[in-house]
C-alpha cells in the first residue's frame, strides 16, 4: 500500500494532495496543471516536497517531520515518463540492462521486446520506445511502478498496441502501479482505484467503479468522459449477427463484436451521455439494450445537463440527460424506471479485461 | 624537409603546437565544470561568474597580458607565490604563453561546451537516478557521453584559439626564441625585418594547414561521435 501525502507551494499553485493507494492499479486523473506529474516526482524523489510524508508498505520514502528524504536511486520505484526518456547513446538491450536484469526473460517475453534488442532507440516507434521504457523500469525490480501519461504521445493504434501489455502487467506483475491519465477510458480499462485531482487538491478518491458512477463526478471528469464501469461476464455469443451477450447483476446486454471466450471477465465504460431514460418500458426502438434500474440520485450541475445515478441490480450506472428533459419526465429518486443503452455506444476503447 | 624551414621557425612551430595543446589540455577540465555550473545550477552570483569567464573575449588583449603580468609575474601575489612554493615560474617562460593562451581561449571553450550541456536532456539523467544509478554513475554513463560532442567543439576551438593567440602573450611573456616566440609573434617579428617575406610566407602556410587539420580531425571526430549516438 502506498500512502501520499504532499504539499509543495510552486508559485502560484499550491499542492496539497493526500491519498491512499491500494495494490492494483491506482490512476491520478486531472486535467493537466492539476499537479498529477508533481505527485509522481515526489514520489520518485525528483520532487522535494515542502511537506509531507510518503510511504511504500513499511518503507519511509518521505517524513518532512523525521528529516526523511531518500534519494531517487534509493526509492526502488520504476518510473515509465511520458516522453520514454530512454538514453539516445545505447541500444535498447543496454538501455533495458541499465538499472538491472530482474527477470529480464520473463519482461522481454511479455512486452515483445526479443526483436528490439540491438536497435537504436532513434529507430523505434513511440509504441515500442514506451515498451522498452517499461521493461526498462521493471528490470530494476521496483517495489512500485509510475506511469506519466505513458500513452499521451501516442495515436490509437499505438495505444491499442500497449493497453494489453499494460493489462497483462496489472494481472502478473503483482507491483502496485501509479497510473496517472486524463482519459477516461484508460482509467476504466486499466485502474481499480481511481483519485480525482483538481487545482492540487484530490476532489474525490476510491474505488474506480464507486467513484466513476457517482453524479458528483461529472463535472470534475467533463460531460463527455463521465460514465459509469461495471464489470461483466460473457454469457453468449450469437455469431449470425456479431454481437456478444454479457451478463452482469442488472441484467444482460448485447454489445456489437467478439469480446472473448465464454465466461471470461469483461469491464465495460458505458459513457453517461449514451444511456436514454424512459419511464414506459420502450416498445418499437431499434437500441438492443433495455434495462430496469432505479434512480439513487439526481445531481443538478451549473450547465443545462442533469447527472442521474441509476442502480441497476447491484451495479451503478450514470445517466447524463437535459434538465428539461428531467423537469417534463418529472424524475426522481427511489422511482423505477428504464434505462436504453445503445449497443454501439461502447466502443473498443471503452472495453478491457 | 628541414631545409623547409630554418630553426628558428621551427622551433616557432614546435613551440605553438606544445603552447597550444597545454593551454587547451589544462583549461578543459576547469571548462568543463564551469559549463556545467552556468549550464545547470542557478546561485547568487551566476551572472557575476559568466561575466568574469567572458572577460578575456571582450577586454583588449594586451590588458589581459598586462593583468597577467601584474598577477602571475615574479613580484605579482600568484606569480611570486607559485615562485617560491613550488619553483613554477611563468614570466617570460613557454609555461607562461600556455597560460595567456589558456586564458584567452577559456571563454570560448566554455560557451561550446555550455551549448552541449544545454543540449542535454536533464530528464534523462532523472531517468538514470530513478533506475538506481549513483550520481557518479549518471555522469560517466548518461551526461559525459551525451556532452562528449560540445567538449569536442570546445576543445578544437579552444586550440586554434591558442594556436593564434598573440596580444597577451607577446605582452605577458614577449617573443623570446625558443622560449616564447610563437608562430604569431614570430611572424610579427619577421615582417619587422627587411627582406624576410619567404620565411613569413612558410609561416602562413603552417598556420593555415594547422588550423585547417584542426577543424578536419574534429569534424571526423563529430561524425563517428553522431554515428555511435544513433543520430544519423
Amino acid at each position: 500500500m502506498i500512502a501520499v501525502a504532499i504539499h509543495k507551494q510552486l508559485g502560484d499553485f499550491q499542492l496539497d494532495a493526500e491519498f491512499v493507494a491500494p495494490a492494483g492499479v491506482t490512476a491520478i486523473f486531472g486535467r493537466s496543471g492539476s499537479g498529477k506529474t508533481t505527485i509522481v516526482n515526489g514520489l520518485a524523489g525528483l520532487m522535494r516536497p515542502d511537506s509531507g510524508r510518503i510511504t511504500v508498505g513499511d518503507t519511509v520514502l518521505f517524513d518532512s517531520a523525521a528529516r526523511v528524504n531518500l534519494p531517487p536511486q534509493k526509492r526502488r520505484i520504476g518510473y515509465v515518463f511520458q516522453d520514454a526518456r530512454l538514453f539516445p547513446h545505447m541500444t535498447v538491450k543496454r538501455n533495458l540492462t541499465y538499472g538491472g536484469t530482474h527477470d529480464a526473460d520473463n519482461v522481454i517475453a511479455v512486452l515483445g521486446l526479443a526483436d528490439l534488442l540491438n536497435r537504436m532507440p532513434s529507430g523505434l516507434s513511440g509504441g515500442e520506445r514506451q515498451r522498452v521504457a517499461l521493461g526498462r523500469a521493471l528490470m530494476c525490480d521496483p517495489q512500485i511502478l509510475l506511469m506519466d501519461e505513458p500513452l499521451a504521445a501516442l495515436d490509437a493504434p499505438r495505444k491499442a498496441e500497449i493497453l494489453p501489455y499494460i493489462e497483462r502487467l496489472r494481472d502478473e506483475v503483482k507491483i502496485p502501479i501509479l497510473y496517472v491519465t486524463h482519459d477516461v477510458s484508460e482509467v476504466a480499462r486499466l485502474a481499480t482505484t481511481l483519485v480525482v485531482l483538481e487545482a492540487g487538491k484530490v476532489n474525490i478518491a476510491g474505488p474506480v467503479e464507486t467513484v466513476l458512477s457517482q453524479p458528483e463526478a461529472v463535472p470534475l471528469l467533463g460531460v463527455r468522459a463521465a460514465g459509469a464501469v461495471i464489470t461483466t461476464k460473457i454469457a453468449g455469443r450469437l455469431l449470425d449477427d456479431g454481437l456478444t451477450e454479457l451478463s452482469f447483476s442488472g441484467g444482460r446486454l448485447l454489445l456489437p463484436g467478439m469480446l472473448g471466450v465464454l465466461g471470461q471477465t469483461v469491464r465495460l465504460r458505458i459513457p453517461a451521455q449514451d444511456v436514454i431514460l424512459s419511464k414506459e418500458a420502450p416498445t418499437g426502438l431499434s437500441a438492443l439494450n433495455v434495462l430496469p434500474v432505479v434512480i439513487t440520485r439526481i445531481e443538478i450541475g451549473r450547465g443545462p445537463g442533469v447527472a442521474v445515478g441509476l442502480k441497476a441490480g447491484e451495479d451503478q450506472l450514470l445517466a447524463r440527460i437535459t434538465r428539461r428533459s428531467a423537469q417534463r419526465m418529472g424524475l426522481a429518486v427511489g422511482q423505477k424506471i428504464y434505462a436504453i443503452i445503445k449497443a454501439t455506444a461502447v466502443g473498443p476503447e471503452d472495453i478491457g479485461r | 624537409m628541414s631545409s623547409l624551414f630554418g630553426p628558428q621557425e621551427w622551433t616557432a612551430i614546435f613551440l605553438s603546437l606544445r603552447v597550444a595543446l597545454v593551454a587547451t589540455l589544462a583549461a578543459l577540465p576547469l571548462a568543463v565544470w564551469i559549463a556545467y555550473v552556468l549550464a545547470r545550477k542557478s546561485f547568487p552570483g551566476r551572472q557575476l561568474l559568466n561575466g568574469l569567464v567572458h572577460l578575456p573575449l571582450v577586454l583588449p588583449p594586451v590588458v589581459t597580458g598586462y593583468l597577467l603580468l601584474v598577477v602571475f609575474g615574479q613580484q605579482g601575489p600568484i606569480g611570486g607565490f607559485l615562485q617560491q612554493t613550488f619553483g613554477i615560474s611563468f614570466a617570460f617562460r613557454w609555461t607562461g604563453a600556455a597560460l595567456a593562451a589558456g586564458i584567452m581561449a577559456f571563454p570560448l571553450m566554455v560557451r561550446a561546451i555550455r551549448l552541449g550541456f544545454e543540449a542535454v536532456d536533464p530528464g534523462l539523467e532523472d531517468a538514470a537516478l530513478t533506475l538506481g544509478a549513483s550520481r557518479g554513475r549518471v555522469w560517466r554513463s548518461v551526461t559525459l557521453p551525451l556532452v562528449l560532442p560540445g567538449i569536442l567543439a570546445g576543445s578544437v576551438l579552444g586550440f586554434a584559439k591558442a594556436l593564434g593567440e598573440f596580444g597577451a602573450t607577446i605582452t605577458f611573456v614577449a617573443a623570446i626564441p625558443g622560449q616564447t616566440q610563437t608562430i604569431p609573434t614570430a611572424i610579427y617579428g619577421l615582417l619587422q625585418v627587411p627582406g624576410s617575406e619567404p620565411a613569413v610566407l612558410r609561416l602562413v602556410i603552417v598556420s593555415v594547414i594547422l588550423a585547417m587539420g584542426a577543424l578536419l580531425v574534429s569534424e571526423w571526430l563529430a561524425r563517428r561521435m553522431a554515428r555511435r549516438l544513433g543520430r544519423t
